[in-house]
């Protein structure tokens, strides 16, 4: 009994943190509608920091002024962010915050690096906590005991803020409506500012709390951002109750999900998070919010098939492609094998997002589903490839079926979450399931047969479906499932009032979606010769974005371009400087914040321009259209 | 002038809305505003907050051009704005609507407090801890404008006062637009109800497709039946 007591209490203290870094989430993105992926860097930044300061100070009054001042200076920190990046694209998508503060997650980790070295750091004590307290045989960390009682202090000080301030109610009233804020004489931009402050302070404290537990490194960011996304989505974004309750639930789903279902533990919380999104969606404690707000701008530049020249010219850019093996050295020949494979999955994502309107952060599940596919055909039944490659991409295929039938129900950022959620499921399953799918070890030796084995064999196979899978997509667009797809798109209700079956128009869109990229991970399992759980992972599933958005979502290739040059960058970078992350990072925050319509969308509008003069205002960057009276 | 409106021009994307909008308000004079569902009153009024990005134009207020400042720099100068749409903050209760209003007392205008305004609008008073979300039509009207009051503003762009709301509502909300102008702010509302406007405007301008197509006293335009008809739905 007594050690349930403790394991129970462990995981309160753990809540702590994720309460702390959730809530500050929750808050900025109440406001600024803003889902802050940099929110993570915040939080690693916070410990790094109050590492150094607490090593320097000494004495009990060191190491807790040493954890304040590394929280405010990270405060500070995120204050710049704010007027320098975001304040730059409040008006933007969402998708487009999302993507710069990913970049800027990118550029952090390797700054932490060059900074503090790569090695974990094993920090202070801290003073008057270093004991444990004795618990019926069990020790329980007296830190641990400071921890749990800390988070509900928070949780009474952010509520009196919030409820009891006059900035607490402005904010309250710029999350429900921030336009009409301004029109009563607020200035927002201040407000925006103040509270991404509040936000990244509360992150940087929840970082900086973590010294006395454990040992800081430079991939804590991400392991925080996948838990706090969850955590908020349980609880409802914008709730910090919810938060709390919701932080206390993972932990404690984590803390016993390990005891009791060790065979599942790391699924357990995104089975909770997936049913509470299906029963609701807007989380425990969120409130069903209104409709979010569309991406405008496609009006101003409508779609249209390729003319026969532009069908020549990338005809003739395919064949130019094609006779890279005449030229190139194998090296060369599998990086341009794996940017084909990447042009399929990217354009998969892409016909989801732009076509659909439905942006999945989840969408590696399928390119993974598909690699596993064919593995398990051609390890276990022993298939040959061809068999392999057609019907691998099946497992894709079912479970985008299976997970896009619950994700339609939602839309927006949910919908988002949702398919993260999904996509760690199978991420976990492939990751603990041993027996079957080989754990951490992946499964090996997933060669192709002879006729394909030779680099410029494969790469000439590769590039081929990437042309079929990219023409088939576009040529989708402009028949009439596309056309009813984009109606779902730009107006739900309106499609529903013509007799258009919205649900079941995204879904099908989803499924072709995922089959698509699941095409994508069959031929990369036979590139790479092996299957590993990354082939699903979130950063997979984030490349994937990084690529459409680059590319240009407004755009019908944006996809393929963005593909190309993301990838090439990256495997390029990767090759050339040890600070990869770091320029990769830089080029994102640059694009949006200067091409946010992606490389595409800019390329589309200086043609524009050139032939006539360009219509007042850029569209993307305009405030919604709203009916003119 | 309070307020002089020029070449006012909008555009909602590549839709051109308004075109060369010209009127003006004098010191504590009650204009109208009037049109047809769609005609440009609520743009015309965006516009002036500066809520429609994109707009060119001059917009005097007080003597200084405010075309080029960003709406919560206006509205502080002392240009109030009541939308249409009301845009209660549902969550909050009556008083931190209020609250979110307020802004310092302004040496030209009429001061308000809360319990000034608790006895204009007296139903608000009863329910200080309501949550907006949680009242009638006719009380989130009277909300929105007290909630623009506590700006203390010298002129206040009225969007539509009395639209949806019972007749016996529309009497209080024609008394308190009394005792406002009596209090010696300056206003611009628009409406589509002539009889609504009659009670309480001094002159009047009729907007049709984004145009000003009259401009003149209450009598002047009863003494011009056929404008009247043409451009309004009685």
């Amino acid at each position: 009994m007594a050690f349930y007591v403790v394991q129970f209490l462990t995981g309160l203290a753990s809540a702590a943190s994720l309460f702390l870094v959730a809530s500050g989430l929750s808050i900025i993105f109440g406001v600024t509608r803003i889902v802050n992926f940099a929110h993570g860097a915040f939080y690693m930044i916070g410990a790094y920091i109050a590492f150094t300061l607490t090593e320097r100070l000494s004495g009990t009054f060191g190491f807790w002024g040493g954890i304040v001042m590394a929280a405010l200076a990270v405060a500070v920190i995120g204050v710049i962010v704010e007027m320098v990046l975001l304040r730059r694209i409040y008006h933007a998508p969402e998708l487009f915050q999302l993507l710069a503060t990913f970049g800027l997650t990118l550029m952090v980790e390797d700054l932490v690096v060059l900074i503090w070295g790569p090695d974990d750091l094993v920090g202070r004590r801290a003073p008057g906590f270093r004991g444990a307290i004795d618990f019926f045989g069990q020790h329980i960390p007296s830190y641990d005991l400071f921890l749990i009682a800390l988070s509900p202090v928070v949780l009474g000080v952010l509520w009196l803020l919030f409820q009891r301030t006059r900035w607490g109610v402005l904010v309250r009233a710029a999350t429900q409506d921030r336009d009409m804020v301004a029109a009563l004489g607020v200035n927002q931009k201040w407000l925006f500012t103040s509270v991404f402050a509040v936000g990244v302070f509360l992150a940087a404290v929840g970082g900086a709390l973590q010294i006395p537990r454990d040992a800081v490194h430079h991939a804590m960011d991400l392991r925080i951002i996948v838990e706090v996304f969850v955590v908020v989505v349980i609880g409802g974004l914008g709730s910090i109750i919810g938060a709390f309750v919701a932080a206390v639930l993972v932990s404690e789903l984590n803390a016993f999900g390990i005891l009791i279902f060790p065979k599942i533990s790391i699924i357990l919380v995104f089975l909770v998070m997936a049913a509470v999104l299906i029963v609701r969606p807007w989380g425990l404690f969120g409130k069903p919010e209104a409709p979010a707000r569309k991406t405008p701008g496609l009006t101003v530049n409508p779609w249209r098939p390729l003319t026969s020249n532009e069908r020549l010219a990338a005809l003739a850019a395919l064949i130019v492609a094609a006779t890279l093996p005449l030229f190139a050295g194998n090296y060369a020949l599998t990086v341009g094998s794996e940017i084909a494979i990447f042009v399929i999955f990217a354009v998969s994502l892409h016909f989801l997002m732009s076509v659909g309107g439905l942006a999945s952060f989840g969408h590696a599940a399928y390119f993974g589903l598909g690699a596993y596919g064919v593995a398990f055909l051609a390890k276990m039944a022993g298939l040959p490839m061809i068999v392999c490659l057609l019907l691998g991409p099946l497992l894709g295929c079912m479970g985008a079926a299976v997970f896009g039938f619950f994700a339609v129900q939602l839309s927006g950022v949910y919908f988002a979450m949702l398919t993260l959620a999904f996509a760690q499921i199978v991420w976990s399953i492939a990751f603990q399931w041993v027996s079957v799918t080989g754990g951490d070890n992946g499964i090996l030796g997933v060669w192709p047969e002879k006729w394909a084995a030779s680099p410029s064999n494969f790469y000439w196979l590769s590039l081929g479906v990437a042309a079929l899978v990219t023409i088939a997509l576009r040529a989708m667009v402009f028949s009439p499932f596309g056309y009813a797809l984009r109606g779902t798109r730009d107006s739900a209700l309106r499609s529903e009032a013509v007799g258009i079956n919205v649900k079941r128009m995204q879904w099908t869109a989803f499924v072709i979606a995922g089959t698509t990229a699941g095409i994508g991970g069959a031929l990369f399992a036979y590139l790479k010769g092996s299957v590993f759980p990354d082939n699903l992972g979130i950063s997979l599933s984030v490349d994937a974005l990084v690529m459409v958005l680059l590319g240009g979502v407004e755009t019908v290739s944006g996809g393929v371009i963005g593909a190309i040059v993301y990838k090439a960058l990256n495997i390029w970078l990767i090759s050339q400087t040890d600070l990869s992350k770091l320029v990769l990072g830089g080029f994102i925050v640059l694009i949006v914040v200067v091409f946010p319509k992606g490389i595409v969308g800019m390329l589309e509008m200086l043609a524009q321009r050139r032939g006539k003069a360009s219509p007042p205002g850029s569209p993307l960057l305009a405030k919604p259209i709203e009916s003119a009276e | 002038m309070k307020l002089t409106v020029q070449d006012l021009n909008s555009h909602y994307g590549p839709a051109h809305i308004l075109f060369d909008i010209g009127f003006e308000v004098g010191e504590g004079e009650v204009v109208a505003l009037l049109g047809r569902n769609g005609a440009g009153k609520s743009t015309t009024f965006r516009s002036i907050v500066g809520l429609v990005a994109q707009r060119t134009g001059r917009i005097m207020f007080e003597g200084r051009d405010v075309s080029a400042r960003p709406t919560h720099e206006i509205v502080r100068d002392g240009l109030g704005y009541v939308p249409e749409e009301r845009r209660i903050f549902t969550d909050l209760t009556v008083e931190e609507n209020l609250e979110v209003g307020r802004q310092p007392k302004r040496p030209n205008a009429p001061h308000w407090t809360r319990d000034k305004l608790f006895a204009l609008f007296p139903n608000l008073g009863e329910m200080k801890n309501r949550p907006g979300g949680r009242m009638s039509g006719g009380e989130q009207q009277m909300l929105t404008i007290a909630r623009t009051l506590m700006g203390n503003p010298s002129l206040v762009l009225l969007d539509e006062p009395s639209e949806g709301l019972s007749p016996k509502i529309v009497e209080q909300m024609v008394e308190a637009i009394l005792t406002m102008k009596k209090e010696g702010v300056s206003i611009v509302v628009s409406e589509q109800n002539l009889h609504f406007a009659r009670l309480i405007s001094d002159r009047a301008y009729i907007i049709e497709r984004g145009r000003i197509c009259f401009g003149g006293t209450m009598a002047e335009l009863d003494a011009r039946p056929d404008i009247r008809d043409a451009h309004l739905s009685l």
